[in-house]
């Protein structure tokens, strides 16, 4: 029992010396909670200074300085540093962390020309996926690697500009909103799930992840944004004229994108190969591409009045 | 048309329930989709029939393994046949 006491006496003065370790045994920098992905692969960096425990300058000297809620404070971070490894490691089961993150790996350059392209795929010449060692290269250095920033951001507007154009129309209510996010949530996975249905039957080889499927779905919000915009600006005809070209473009641009992973090498280049599989997968990639604006109608037309 | 997750989960389950309920003799293999006439496509290239057959086994394959756990029905509204 002495020993007990004697354990829990010096028990206060491990745990400082706990904390060391942790922060010499991990170079991330525990209060960190996201990793940086902003600079060129391979470069460390060294992440924004953590608010919280560590922080020299902190006004309030006199709080830190206090042993006990020092030793509090570094308790709760080894806690919280504890929890949020239990917490990754159960949830990269379900939802892989890592190859998300691989989508979000965007920046300026990249969103603009992507959304150029997106309008106006008429340009364009080299559709490839460049690859680098057998992984394919972050969106950042690639132009034609899908993303998941765009779709994510244009679902995001796609429910608030609706918001808006109903608004107009003195049809809001903020339940819509909801119903709207719903909705257009519900047709997108049904969407994704025909896809994946779709090539499951025609048995294509193809390495095109669901995730890549989400992204080609959701980069139809693009236009439709576009349209109602226009449609709130210059009335129907306006609506009508600019999603005729936004339907066009995207049917356009994936088709181009289609090609080069569902149809095998020669037909990919334009090469017409006689042969029941070929042509199968051919009518797979057009009604992939036709459905798309077909969406792209029935989710904005009941906007523009 | 207003869509809610809530009847997604339910369209999906009553069809996943309506592929599960086929009965193999008296209807499957009627007109021609038993599992005994789904082997013999080797080959590379499978065939979108031999496919759906085959996608309409593993289902009825992976309900029967789930419910037969004892797993309690689902109460939906239309309370058919369920396996």
């Amino acid at each position: 029992m002495d020993m007990d006491y004697t354990a829990t006496q010096s028990g206060f003065t491990q745990y400082p010396k706990l904390r060391m370790r942790n922060t010499s045994k991990d170079r991330i920098d525990p209060s960190q909670l996201f990793d940086d992905t902003s600079a060129a692969p391979g470069v460390e960096t060294a992440g924004f200074p953590g608010q919280g425990v560590g922080a020299m300058g902190y006004p309030g000297q006199t709080l830190l300085s206090d042993p006990m809620s020092n030793l509090a404070m570094a308790y709760g971070s080894s806690l919280a540093s504890q929890g949020k490894d239990l917490v990754d490691k159960n949830l990269d089961r379900f939802l892989p962390i890592s190859k998300l993150k691989y989508y979000f790996a965007v920046d300026t350059v990249y969103v603009g020309k992507k959304l150029g392209l997106l309008i106006f795929p008429y340009m364009h010449q080299n559709w490839e996926v460049s690859y680098q060692q057998d992984t394919p290269v972050a969106p950042r250095f690639d132009i034609n690697a899908p993303d998941l920033y765009i779709p994510a951001m244009g679902f995001i507007t796609y429910i608030l500009v609706s918001g808006l154009a109903l608004g107009t129309q003195n049809r809001f209510t903020p339940e819509i909103l909801g119903m709207q996010a719903s909705s257009a949530l519900v047709w997108l996975i049904m969407e994704v799930l025909a896809v994946l249905l779709s090539l499951y039957l025609v048995t294509v080889n193809t390495d095109l992840t669901t995730i890549d499927l989400v992204a080609f779905s959701g980069y139809k919000y693009v236009g439709m944004i576009v349209g109602v915009v226009a449609g709130l600006l210059f009335g129907r005809t306006g609506y009508y004229l600019t999603l005729l070209w936004c339907c066009i473009s995207i049917f356009i641009f994936m088709i181009r994108t289609l090609r080069l992973k569902l149809l095998s090498e020669a037909a990919a280049q334009g090469v017409l190969i006689h042969g029941a599989r070929n042509q199968l997968r051919m009518y797979l990639t057009m009604s992939i591409a036709a459905a798309q604006p077909i969406f792209m109608y029935w989710l904005t037309y009941h906007l523009v009045g | 048309m207003a869509f809610t997750l809530y009847s997604l989960i339910q369209a999906v389950i009553l069809c996943v329930n309506a592929v599960a309920v086929l009965h193999e003799e008296r209807f499957l293999s009627k007109i021609g989709w038993g599992v005994d006439q789904s082997i013999g496509g080797f080959g590379d290239e499978p065939g979108i029939k031999v496919q759906l057959m085959n996608l309409v086994r593993s289902v009825r394959t992976v309900m029967r393994g789930t419910t037969e756990k004892s797993i309690p029905f689902i109460n939906i509204k239309h309370r058919s046949a369920c396996i």
